[in-house]
């Protein structure tokens, strides 16, 4: 069978480009079900993006859901094996709440999951398809690094009181300096150990700028081995035409719940919401009861007819 | 890269305050302050576009990237919640988000408290760390009258003299929050325009101070 490729539209163009260069780098297509028993969601609504989801009773009265997100279903399909890397790679609808009208919406989502027991070899790969992916959409892309263990070593050093933690994490991720600090105010957190704070969330820039100032940054926090691996995952991009396109910076948060080590969105100019959203999962592996490593990202097509392809 | 900075002031006496502020910190548009009826001025200069907007959509046109930045009032900030990055205390615009009820008003605590309010999603975050239940009536404006009619209870609603207050007997029976403007910035134009944005945050925050 022989296919004209000018006869597909923008959106399934870089569908096939993005499985093309998965597959290029040893990820299998992997097909689900459109339905899964609501059980698996209901367990782990914080990981979903919203929690709202479609459910409705199959015909042995099972409540089942549409699903509202693809890593999970994944996991729960994956068998518990810790010796063998398995790369996967989908392009399936999820149906969440759209923000602007709440009401539901079908999103074309594609995405890549690696499992198994990962190296910083298999990080890296990752961040550089990550990078690749957004490059494939358009050339003005920037991709944002940040690290889950950092962020939560350092609030470590501030409090232990969860209430707290959440208002300053919640804070970071809005680059809301002037809060943390009315917040260590409030709370009589050590007024040194939150400037640290405020000086991790002050950090921006390429790997190179960055790095440096989170080593000084973090000297005896005894986390110095996490920043080895963002450096090492980083260092993929070296001397690449991506370099100038990857950005270290802290208000990328993650459930900590859930994420482990590097999390990282990715952002198109002119698109003004982020259209790449990924990181380390290690910890949703270990609630769902596996126990090997996993990271992933996903892609959200839909954001990209706003691009005016 | 020669962009323009989008920049969504709000419309009204706290915009005018906040536009001298920009223009102390080196970004002016005198057109700004003309008597017309143009929207979106710009200085090419300084490589920045000003347009007014409605205070409370200055969030929905930061938010979608429609401007890159925008100045809001940390009530409207609270009650929407929009995906933004808040990077400056303007602390200008200053008042507080109160409980207000009828002078001598005293809440045995068993019926369900009747609250009036603009800022629905504030009042009930407010009331839900109280672990209490109440009935919350969402009204558009002139807010202070809801008691008085027998509408509602209290009412939670901005203070900032509390002279309104006053003439309509009533009284601030609690302080949920201290409320002031922000500077705001939308997350994917930071990332593109972030050298530039960031300049104009630090020449503005000299100017806060």
């Amino acid at each position: 069978m022989k296919i004209d490729l000018s006869v597909l539209d923008e959106t399934e163009r870089i569908i096939f480009a993005l499985r093309t260069l998965y597959n290029e780098h040893g990820y299998h297509l992997y097909r689900m079900s459109k339905f899964k028993e609501y059980d698996l969601y209901s367990k782990n609504k914080d990981f979903l993006v919203s929690d709202a989801v479609i459910t409705f009773t199959d015909t042995d009265g099972k409540l089942m859901a549409l699903k509202p997100d693809v890593t999970l279903s994944i996991i729960k399909n994956d068998k518990d094996d810790e010796t063998l890397i398995r790369k996967l790679c989908y392009n399936e609808n999820v149906y969440r709440v759209s923000r602007g009208t709440n009401a539901f919406k079908e999103i074309m989502q594609t995405g890549l999951e690696c499992i198994g027991p990962l190296s910083d070899r298999e990080f890296a790969e990752v961040l550089m398809l990550s990078a690749e992916s957004l490059k494939l959409l358009s050339p003005n892309y920037m991709l944002e690094i940040s690290d889950v263990s950092v962020i939560s070593a350092f609030l470590d050093e501030i409090t232990d009181d969860p209430v707290t933690r959440e208002a300053i994490l919640k804070c970071m991720g809005e680059k809301n300096i002037h809060e943390v600090r009315e917040i260590s105010v409030r709370e009589g957190l050590d007024p040194l150990k939150t400037e640290k704070v405020m000086s991790l969330m002050s950090l921006f820039g390429t790997p190179d700028q960055v790095l440096p100032k989170l080593y000084e940054l973090a000297e005896g926090m005894g986390i110095d081995e996490d920043i080895k691996h963002l450096e090492t995952g980083t260092a993929v991009f070296s001397g690449t035409d991506m370099e100038s396109h990857i950005l270290m910076d802290f208000s990328v948060i993650g459930d900590m719940n859930y994420y482990n080590g590097m999390v990282f969105k990715g952002f198109i100019s002119g698109i003004p919401e982020s259209v790449l959203s990924g990181g380390r999962y290690d910890r949703l592996m270990q609630k769902m009861g596996r126990h090997a490593k996993a990271v992933g990202f996903a892609v959200y097509l839909d954001l990209l007819e706003r691009l005016n392809l | 890269m020669d962009q323009y900075i989008n920049i969504a002031l709000p419309k009204g006496r706290l915009g005018d305050q906040v536009y001298d502020m920009f223009e102390k910190a080196g970004y002016p548009c005198p057109e700004l302050k003309e008597p017309n009826r143009k929207l979106i001025f710009e200085n090419e200069e300084a490589k920045v576009r000003y347009f007014w907007v409605k205070p409370s959509d200055v969030t929905v046109y930061v938010e979608r990237g429609a401007a890159d930045i925008g100045v809001a009032g940390k009530d409207i900030l609270l009650e929407y919640v929009p995906d933004v990055y808040e990077l400056l205390d303007i602390k200008v615009g200053k008042c507080r988000m109160c409980v207000a009820a009828p002078e001598g008003f005293s809440y045995d605590g068993i019926r369900t408290l009747r609250v009036a309010t603009k800022f629905t999603r504030i009042a009930r975050d407010f009331y839900a760390k109280k672990d209490r239940d109440i009935d919350i009536i969402h009204l558009n404006g002139s807010i202070e009258i809801a008691p008085i009619l027998g509408l509602s209870d209290v009412i939670v609603d901005i203070v900032e003299t509390g002279t309104t207050l006053r003439e309509n007997h009533l009284s601030v029976v609690e302080e949920i929050v201290p409320i002031t403007a922000r500077l705001i910035a939308n997350k994917s134009g930071y990332m593109f325009k972030q050298q530039k944005i960031s300049e104009l945050k630090d020449a503005l925050a000299q100017v806060v101070r």
